[in-house]
Parts: C-alpha cells; sequence; structure tokens
C-alpha cells in the first residue's frame, strides 16, 4: 500500500460519494416531509441522459447539471402530484418512474445518437476538475459543492422555519395543519428539492465523474442512496459521511478485483455487499436506531 | 357473496388497468413519433411478434412465466398489507438451488422443490426484521435484493461454474429439464406450473381460513387482532409463501428453459423478474388471476419486442410504455378522471 494508491483510493471514493450523497439528501428531505420515493433510480438515469444532452448542446457541463436537475424537477412534480394531492400510493411510481429511466435511456441513445447502449460525452461539454495529477487522479468541483450542500440542507431542516415546517408535515401533518402551514404545498416543494438534486446527481455522472452515458449508467446508486438515507437516521450531514463509505467500499471491492492475491483470499463479492448489511444491521436497531418520520409514506387528508 | 356480486367486483378494477395500458400504448405511440419511428409498424410487429404465430404466442407464454409467480409475491405481501419487493432475490437464489440440487438428484420435482424452500428461506431474515424488529420491509429487501446479487454471482461464478464454459453455471441435466410444450420454442411446462400455483394461491387466499387471515390483517391489522387473529404470524406467511413462489420461479427459469439450461454470465437470464413483477402484480390488481392475464401481457411485451426491433425501434420501448402503464395505475381514482366528464356530457 503507497501513497499513490491510497491517493486514489481516496479521491476515487470522494468522485463515488456526490451522486449517492446529493440523492441521499434530497431523499431525507423528502421524507422528512413524509413523501417516500424509490424512483431515485431512474431520475438518475433520466437526468444523466437529458443532462448529457444539455450539456452538448450548451458545451458547458454546467449546463448540464442545470438540465439535470429540471429532468429532476419534472419527474418530481409526477411523484408529488400523484402522492401529495391525489394522495395516491407512495411506493408505486417510483417503480414506474424506475422502468421508464431503465428503458427510455437505452431507447434514447438509439434515437438520438444513433449509437447502441453508450454515448461519449464529448470533452469540451464535461465539468473541468479542480485539481488533475499525472496518473489520471482528479477531484471535481462538485466534491466541495456537494459537502457545502450537505450542510445547507442540515441547516435548512434543523435551524430555519422552512425546515421545521417541512419536519412538522412529515411527523405531524394533522399538528401542523391546525397551526395553518399548508401540509401539501411544503410536501410537494420537498418533493421537488429532492427529484432536483437527485437530477443534479444524474447529470454529475455524465457530463462530470464518468464522462459518458451508458444504458445502465445509474448502476443502483439511486437504491444505495435509499440505503444511505435510513444508514443516517434521516441526516444530510451523516449521509454525507454515508455516502463516502458506501463510495469507498464501492472502490475498495474493485481494487480486490483487480488484486490477484487479495482476490484468492476474500471475493470481492462479499465486501460488495457489506455497505448493505452494515445498513440492515443499523436499522435493525442492533448499532444505534434508525426512526423514519412518524407519518413518512402516508398521504394527508384532512378529516 | 353471489357469484354477480363477485363478478361486479371484478369490473372496475379490470376497467382501470385497461385504461392504463391503453395510456401507456398512447404515451408510448407519442414518444415513438416524436422521436421519428413508425409508431402504426412498431405496433403491428410488437403484436405480431407476440401473437401473430404459435411460435411466437409460445414464446409470449414462456417468458409470461416468472413474470406470474413474481408478481404472485408481491401480491400475497400487498393482500397481507406488506410492501414485499424482495423477489428478485429469491429468484436468484431459487435458480442456484435447482442447478445444484438437481446435479445430485436428476429429478424435475428435486429442483422444483430445492426452489421452493431456497426461495422461503431467503425471505425469512426480511420477515422477522419486520414482525421482531419492526424494519420496513421496502427498505430491507432492497439491501437483501443487492446482497442475493453479490451472494448469488459469487455461487455462480466460483462454487457452480461450468468448467466446460466459463459463461455460464452448470447447466440442469437433461433428467431434471422440464418437457417442451412446442416443439422449437421455449415454452416448457414451467408455464403450466405457474398458472397451477397462481390458481392454488387464489384459492389459498379466498378460500381458507389462512387466507382469510393473512387479507383480514392486510385491511386492518387492529381489527384482526382484536378478531383473534395474529398479524405477525400473518406476516411471516405471506413472507414465506411469497419467497416459495419467487425461488419457484427462478428454479423454473433454470429447468424449462433451452437450450441452455443454466444461470448465464451476470445472472442475465434470472435478474429483472422480481422488478418486472411488480409491475404485472400491479397491474393484475393484486389478484391471482388477474395476475396471469396481466403476466401475458407483459410477456407479450417481452416477446414481441424482438420483432418490434427489426423495424428499427430499440427494444426497450417496451419498458417504457411498462413504465407508463404502472405510473398510470398509480394514479388513484384513473377511471373516475375519465368517467366523470362523460356522465356529465350525458346529462
Amino acid at each position: 500500500m503507497n501513497e499513490t494508491f491510497v491517493i486514489s483510493l481516496l479521491l476515487g471514493s470522494l468522485a463515488a460519494m456526490v451522486p449517492i450523497a446529493l440523492t441521499s439528501i434530497g431523499a431525507v428531505i423528502s421524507e422528512r416531509a413524509g413523501v417516500v420515493n424509490i424512483g431515485y433510480e431512474g431520475i438518475l438515469m433520466l437526468s444523466a441522459f437529458f443532462g448529457a444532452i444539455f450539456a452538448e448542446l450548451a458545451n458547458n457541463g454546467w449546463v448540464g447539471l442545470l438540465g439535470g436537475a429540471l429532468t429532476g424537477l419534472v419527474i418530481g412534480m409526477i411523484h408529488g402530484v400523484i402522492t401529495v394531492y391525489l394522495k395516491g400510493d407512495h411506493v408505486i411510481p417510483g417503480i414506474g418512474i424506475n422502468l421508464i429511466g431503465y428503458g427510455g435511456v437505452a431507447f434514447g441513445i438509439l434515437a438520438y445518437w444513433g449509437t447502441a447502449g453508450q454515448h461519449q460525452v464529448a470533452p469540451s461539454a464535461q465539468i473541468k476538475p479542480l485539481w488533475m495529477d499525472a496518473f489520471g487522479n482528479s477531484l471535481s468541483p462538485m466534491v466541495p459543492i456537494t459537502i457545502a450542500i450537505a450542510f445547507i440542507a442540515w441547516w435548512m431542516l434543523f435551524k430555519t422555519p422552512f425546515g421545521l415546517r417541512i419536519r412538522a408535515v412529515g411527523e405531524n401533518p394533522e399538528a401542523a395543519d391546525a397551526l395553518g402551514i399548508n401540509v401539501e404545498l411544503y410536501r410537494f416543494t420537498a418533493v421537488l428539492i429532492a427529484s432536483a438534486l437527485a437530477g443534479v446527481a444524474g447529470a454529475y455522472l455524465s457530463v462530470d465523474w464518468l464522462g459518458t452515458v451508458t444504458k445502465t449508467i445509474a448502476a443502483g446508486r439511486g437504491f444505495i442512496a435509499l440505503a444511505n438515507m435510513v444508514f443516517s437516521g434521516w441526516n444530510p450531514i451523516i449521509a454525507l459521511g454515508g455516502a463516502f463509505l458506501f463510495g469507498f467500499f464501492d472502490n475498495f471491492a474493485i481494487y480486490i478485483q483487480n488484486n490477484p492475491w487479495l482476490a484468492g483470499t476474500i471475493p470481492w463479492q462479499f465486501i460488495a455487499t457489506l455497505p448493505y448489511v452494515v445498513t440492515l444491521v443499523v436499522v435493525a436497531g442492533i448499532i444505534g436506531r434508525a426512526r423514519p418520520p412518524k407519518w413518512d409514506g402516508r398521504p394527508y387528508k384532512r378529516e | 357473496m353471489t357469484a354477480l356480486e363477485e363478478l361486479k367486483g371484478y369490473i372496475r378494477p379490470l376497467g382501470e388497468s385497461v385504461l392504463a395500458i391503453l395510456i401507456g400504448a398512447l404515451i408510448g405511440a407519442i414518444v415513438l413519433w416524436l422521436s421519428g419511428y413508425n409508431a402504426v409498424a412498431a405496433y403491428k410487429a410488437l403484436i405480431q411478434g407476440s401473437f401473430g404465430s404459435l411460435g411466437n404466442f409460445a414464446e409470449t407464454l414462456s417468458k409470461s412465466t416468472p413474470l406470474i409467480l413474481t408478481a404472485i409475491t408481491f401480491a400475497i405481501g400487498a393482500r397481507t398489507g406488506l410492501f414485499n419487493i424482495g423477489a428478485e432475490g429469491a429468484v436468484y437464489f431459487g435458480a442456484i438451488a435447482a442447478v445444484a440440487i438437481t446435479q445430485s438428484i436428476q429429478n424435475p420435482l428435486a429442483g422444483i422443490l430445492a426452489g421452493l424452500f431456497i426461495g422461503a428461506l431467503w425471505m425469512l431474515p426480511a420477515a422477522v426484521l419486520k414482525v421482531y424488529r419492526g424494519v420496513h420491509e421496502v427498505i430491507s429487501t432492497i439491501m437483501f435484493n443487492w446482497i442475493a446479487f453479490y451472494l448469488a454471482s459469487w455461487l455462480a461464478l466460483q462454487v457452480f461454474e461450468n468448467p466446460m464454459n466459463p459463461n455460464s453455471t452448470l447447466p440442469i441435466p437433461p433428467g431434471a429439464r422440464l418437457p417442451l410444450l412446442v416443439k422449437n420454442s421455449t415454452l416448457s411446462l414451467a408455464f403450466v406450473i405457474a398458472v397451477i400455483t397462481a390458481v392454488v394461491v387464489y384459492v389459498i387466499m379466498w378460500h381458507t381460513k389462512l387466507g382469510y387471515e393473512l387479507r383480514t390483517s392486510g385491511l386492518n391489522s387492529r381489527a384482526a387482532e382484536y378478531g383473534g387473529i395474529n398479524p405477525r404470524k400473518a406476516m411471516l406467511w405471506s413472507f414465506i409463501i411469497g419467497g416459495m413462489t419467487a425461488g419457484l420461479a427462478g428454479a423454473l427459469q433454470v429447468m424449462g428453459i433451452p437450450p441452455s439450461y443454466s444461470i448465464s454470465q451476470g445472472l442475465a437470464n434470472v435478474y429483472g423478474y422480481g422488478f418486472d413483477g411488480i409491475g404485472v402484480s400491479l397491474v393484475g390488481r393484486n389478484h391471482p388471476l388477474g395476475i396471469i392475464f396481466a403476466g401475458i401481457l407483459f410477456g407479450a411485451l417481452n416477446a414481441g419486442a424482438t420483432l418490434m426491433q427489426q423495424t428499427g425501434v430499440p427494444l426497450e420501448m417496451v419498458k417504457v410504455i411498462e413504465g407508463i402503464i404502472i405510473v398510470a395505475v398509480a394514479v388513484p381514482g384513473l377511471l373516475d378522471l375519465f368517467l366523470k366528464p362523460l356522465r356529465r356530457g350525458k346529462a
């Protein structure tokens, strides 16, 4: 284990942290307001695709991130209208959105770029790294931005009246309603913030980190983000740390795969299951206790 | 309840599902048109490819087989008030179990029983976490699906790998394979087994005491408890039966599909059925008999996609249509949104 390896593992983990952290932070905000969404995987897929299109049209990676956020917003509106305003089930729309995401991106890559399975995003349309070394290790500006977003989200949720209301409509919407808080509006807003953050995360995959759009680009990160949200106990700052751990395990599993001596001793698949096992242990209350907001996933209808 | 009343109760959910399917087809056509494809030609090929000939229809039924079984997993959960999306993992292990046991016992029944047993066993931890620790099943089953994926990949690649063919596991020996129903197709006895399973589950859920307990605790677990039903027991059974049908799906998927009769690399031929089954169950209104038809519909989409691809439309378009159907199903009172203006027009 040498210095170069440690640096590349650290930078790799930070790069992998960004999409999981952004999506988890969004999911924390949405569930704090009482709205469950398991469609982040589909949002990541579609915003990676549309983000790349925006970026190439404008020849600017930041416009790509904006395009991703807009894609997320549109999907969030669909989810929000069904769950918040029509009082529908919170889990079912996400299942549909994930299917649309996987089908739509595979379809879209062929329909829009005419290539099968993957499209390389033009280098000029990608976000430039803050720092880069001779070995290809780099640091994206999205890393400090994500860290900042985690702290801002925490401050917003726990230190501002807006955050207090978001938590109130997720914990006890009846009481919030009695105090004159517009439950539906706050829930809908929280869903939109969450979907936009997941949208940025998706675009980050294509116009920054991976620099390509593939038909499996989200690779389960939308679900990992949900696991991480539970792991964090619905706290944005812990979600940031959790995302780093998930990113680290991800890189570590790849390292083991490429290391013949280690690969012979521990199957890399065992390392890959660790984050999920740890999350289960946390949720089961064996170490710590993760409790969801009281009205999480339940539609609120005024009596 | 008379038979007529029971029939009437089915009309509304049927109408809602048909409407959702129409919306899926319509929006799918719009997407195709916007992307510059010929939607009419694509849909013609889709129907031709799934129902156009005996061979194509056999393919449709073959593709529907695992979907019917994983949909039942979800449906039993939903009827018990659970959101069990863990069928995916149980499918992998059902397939591995069938491959493992048939190496020594060359009998299809052994494979089927192994699939049922391992499927139920894999679902138990999620059941125990739910019942005794209050862990929400959506979260635990998502975790278990990932754990299953990595463990099953390892088992397939390292433990049961085929030394003659590194791209797959050991094949199911000929003595344990299920007979084909239509020559030169992939339709085997597996489809019949899936349909029988659906009917058996229907009988259990609607005509036995256990089924009554499951459904009652699903409707209102407190009222059920007051009425002398143990909702914890009901939940455990719901996970166990659901795990069995998902495990069976995996076993049948390797025992009944020529030519490989094995699990391919990356679990490709057993991957995704647990997720797709959720959609099938929703369109089938979480009812075993509705699921048979919804399963055939989704099977038809998957079978017809191959021919549709020849008109230039990417295969994955059918996933988009499926996704839109599910989002449409999720809209509460979908039928009323359409029927109300109609009724007003009449008056």
